[in-house]
């Protein structure tokens, strides 16, 4: 059978570097001026996601905490509010890696929804309970979208991370 | 699986445990919430992480920008033509009245002068470029490419050419976030053009605005054109601010609801004029004189604003 990348090969260690880069990315992503279109996923959310199932020693809370201060600062919400939905959701994805990964990939995203769902609640909770308007059930169309991204989003963020398929006796690696 | 490590988990070394790592992080990311929405003394801070990220936001908006470029240069040149024209015409429309505008300010000023008023303030501020809108789905704001640099402080107003846009809320090094008059609970001082009363007009967050405190009698009709009072010291009297859209009188309540659509281009992109900020009011009348001490601040503003509601 031919390899695909929801089957179990081993792949090579991931690049610290690549994590950084695809945090940054999709940082970006967010800036960009689709992010005003209903239903844009929080991209920041998914791939923080991403990387605190898969390398949980490289990628947690901290890392949360950080991204969620940058996009406070650059979506003009109150301080904290991103910071913690993301430190949560990190901390989950975190204790739930060992059993996530068992899984093929479409259930793996079942299981994810919640998570960024609940990421999305507790931003949504923290406003309301000071006072701001019900931003519309558009709100909470993101996380479903950021769920049906997780397959894409396994396959692009692993691809430097697969072996070739065919391999050269001559170099093994 | 997840892919092999070449190097060993680290079997000693291991770090706090996760759940008081947790613990320390969300303890922060509360305080910061608190301290930002009820002290609001984070500005250093905001503006130190806003000088990093501005750079790739302005690149991510470079796409969108093209694009307008783009179908700017492709419009046609008859539309462009019928455009000019009817700019033209517009202009000839308003000449009479613009004309005389110099005669009526200098006459206006000679007749303060005579009766002992105090001088009109001018209405001077510079022209800014509307970047983008805040991400937040919660508030509406937007981001115009003049800061600090450009000698922006918080608390200026913001017109475009129909009316009143919003108010300077934050001030970064080289952009400003501009709380636009929808957002919910942005109040305004305003006076009704055709009866002269004054009341406040507050942001619903839906894009309307509200009259509020205004008798369920009160002599407002449909079609009623809202000004800036200027009984603040934020707004210059005379900016139309909104236009009166739907007016609900329900005898249970001692309020009629009245709903109000901004004037000018609110959630329009563009250009906008970020006006200087006033001089400083005259000291209030010893009776109040212990609440409207400090005139910037944003406590004050917000009780000169209830006394102005208060005083129709």
């Amino acid at each position: 059978m031919q390899p695909t990348f929801s089957s179990s090969r081993i792949l090579l260690p991931v690049r610290p570097w690549f994590i950084f880069f695809s945090l940054i990315a999709a940082v970006a992503l967010n800036f960009l001026p689709t992010a005003h279109w209903p239903g844009m996923p929080d991209w920041v959310a998914l791939v923080l996601c991403f990387w605190s199932v898969r390398e949980f020693r490289r990628v947690g809370m901290g890392w949360a905490f950080v991204l969620g201060l940058l996009m406070d600062v650059a979506d003009g919400s109150v301080l904290g509010q991103h910071c913690f939905a993301y430190v949560l959701l990190a901390y989950v994805s975190t204790s739930l890696s060992r059993r996530l990964l068992w899984f093929p990939l479409a259930q793996q995203a079942l299981q994810v929804m919640p998570l960024l769902f609940g990421a999305q609640l507790i931003q949504a909770l923290m406003r309301l309970a000071v006072g701001a308007e019900f931003p519309g059930w558009s709100y909470f169309i993101a996380p479903l979208i950021e769920t049906l991204l997780w397959i894409p989003a396994t396959f692009v963020l692993l691809l430097p991370q697969y072996r070739p398929v065919e391999q050269d006796p001559d170099r093994p690696i | 699986m997840a892919g092999i490590d070449h190097a060993p988990p680290p079997f000693f070394k291991r770090g706090p445990a996760p759940l008081a790592l947790l613990t320390f992080y969300v303890a922060i990311s509360l305080a910061l919430f608190v301290v930002d929405l009820r002290f609001r003394s984070l500005d250093l801070l905001r503006q130190s992480i806003a000088l990093l990220v501005d750079p790739v936001q302005r690149v991510a908006q470079t796409p969108g920008s093209l694009v307008d470029y783009a179908a700017n240069y492709l419009q046609g040149m008859r539309e462009l033509q019928h455009e000019n024209s009817e700019l033209k015409h517009a202009q000839l429309n308003t000449a009479p009245n613009l004309q005389r505008l110099l005669q009526l300010e200098a006459e206006n000023e000679r007749l303060r002068k005579l009766l002992a008023v105090k001088e009109r303030e001018k209405a001077n501020g510079q022209v800014a470029q509307i970047l983008y809108t805040a991400r937040d789905p919660f508030s509406r704001k937007v981001i115009v490419d003049k800061g600090q640099q450009s000698g922006i402080v918080a608390g200026q107003p913001a017109i475009d050419e129909a009316g009143v846009v919003g108010q300077v809320t934050r001030v970064f090094p080289f952009s400003a976030e501009i709380t636009l008059i929808t957002d919910k609970d942005q109040a305004v001082p305003v006076q009704i053009v055709r009866s002269g009363h004054r009341s406040v007009v507050f942001g619903l967050g839906n894009g309307q605005l509200e009259l509020r405190y205004m008798p369920a009698n009160a002599d407002v009709q449909v079609g009623d054109i809202l000004v800036t009072s200027g009984l603040d010291s934020v707004y210059l009297p005379g900016f139309p601010v909104a236009k009166v859209v739907n007016i609900e009188r329900d005898s249970a309540y001692s309020f009629a609801r009245i709903f109000c659509v901004p004037v000018a281009g609110v959630e329009n992109f563009g250009e906008i004029m970020v006006l200087d900020p006033r001089q400083p009011l005259p000291p209030a009348p010893p009776e109040s004189a212990g609440r409207g001490g400090d005139i910037g601040d944003k406590a004050g503003l917000r009780q000169k604003k209830k006394r102005a509601a208060k005083s129709n």
